[in-house]
């Protein structure tokens, strides 16, 4: 019955053209000025991975990528954040049929995967101080831990706002400003991941390649 | 009655796909995940198999990273064709515009200075003196 009146409904409302059909609803704007921010933020990205790319042979005679970068670590905070992508997503269905509990649970593993992606590469970045890799040895690591711990921050600020996010869904519950502040922060997320595929795949996977 | 919109909000699944027989948000994701795995496992195989051809590797990494990042796109992000995503598409291809102008710039430039101010070994020894 329901899928009849839909079926008739789709049948009786025109389709309006976007220049027609008025103000576009608040979900649409606030959406499309944060893809905005985030397309601009791609751009930040794109000019540090190009510094990269044109300074990766420049070691300066200290450490290359191939004897720093351990490939076991980078699988595994590739894995950890493909998966905390994938339980973001599935915190945004939860957060579209308003269910609480689906969507803190969806919010704690998100975390949970995320802090441990930023664990290991804290881990990591200790590790390559410590074997004298700083970022000054080289115009490598400079670029190398100028690209790599903007997404670490990027990340950082992320899980800060996902536990903000979780604060304001138990204080308000699903308003609708809540539901668009979390939209944004899952198309934040998201994003994140698209720029950890560049640099696993041309810092480290490039790297260790024969 | 509310009216159907030819927009989108980026990150939102079509509205008009609820009225068809679309998979749901959960098998778009699991689809998504699966693709995503896939490109990340083939990745790391190109980088440590020996069966390859080495010069081509770098080539086939960069290949395999735009594939995936079309897939989070597509299944994550919910970026499609459809009428209803053109803006966030036509906003998407800027920036894309923008992200292959500064990389292939900046590499083009930057190899081009390498290869002309190299200085022969006379005038490096000239210079040192």
């Amino acid at each position: 019955m329901s899928v009849a009146v839909a079926d008739h409904a789709i049948d009786e409302v025109p389709l309006v053209a976007a220049s027609e059909a008025g103000p576009a609803p608040k979900r649409i704007v606030v959406a499309y000025g944060f893809w905005i921010f985030l397309l601009s933020d791609i751009v930040m990205f794109s000019a540090l991975f190009a510094a990269y790319a044109v300074l990766k042979r420049a070691t300066a005679g200290g450490p290359t990528g191939a004897e720093l970068f351990n490939q076991v670590s980078v699988a595994l905070e590739t894995a950890f954040l493909l998966a905390s992508s994938y339980t973001c997503g599935l915190m945004s269905l939860a957060i579209r049929s308003k269910r609480h509990v689906a969507t803190y649970l969806g919010g704690a593993v998100t975390f949970v995967l995320g802090a441990a992606f930023l664990g290991l590469e804290i881990r990591e970045f200790a590790n390559m101080i410590a074997q004298g890799a700083t970022p000054q040895r080289s115009a490598f690591l400079s670029a190398f831990f100028a690209l790599v711990g903007c997404h670490g921050l990027h990340i950082t600020g992320g899980l800060i706002w996902l536990i903000v996010m979780m604060a304001q869904v138990a204080v308000m519950g699903f308003r609708t400003r809540v539901q668009l502040r979390l939209m944004c922060f899952s198309l934040f997320w998201h994003t994140l991941d698209i720029i950890w595929v560049g640099i696993f795949s041309v810092v480290y996977l490039m790297a260790i390649a024969p | 009655m509310t009216e159907l919109r030819l927009d989108r909000a980026p990150g939102d699944a079509s509205t008009r796909v609820q009225f068809e027989a679309a998979p749901p948000g959960l098998v778009i994701y699991t689809i998504g995940l699966f693709f995503a795995v896939l490109l990340t496992a083939t990745s790391f195989w190109v980088a440590n198999t020996s069966l390859l051809w080495a010069p081509g590797i770098s080539i086939g990494l960069v290949v395999l990273a735009i594939a995936q990042m079309g897939v989070h796109l597509v299944f994550f992000l919910h970026i499609t064709t459809g009428p209803d995503n053109t803006n966030n598409v036509l906003a998407l291809a800027f920036g894309i515009l923008i992200v292959l102008l500064v990389l292939a710039g900046s590499l083009w430039i930057m190899k081009d200075l390498d290869t002309n101010m190299m200085l022969s070994p006379e005038l490096m020894q000239h210079m040192q003196h």
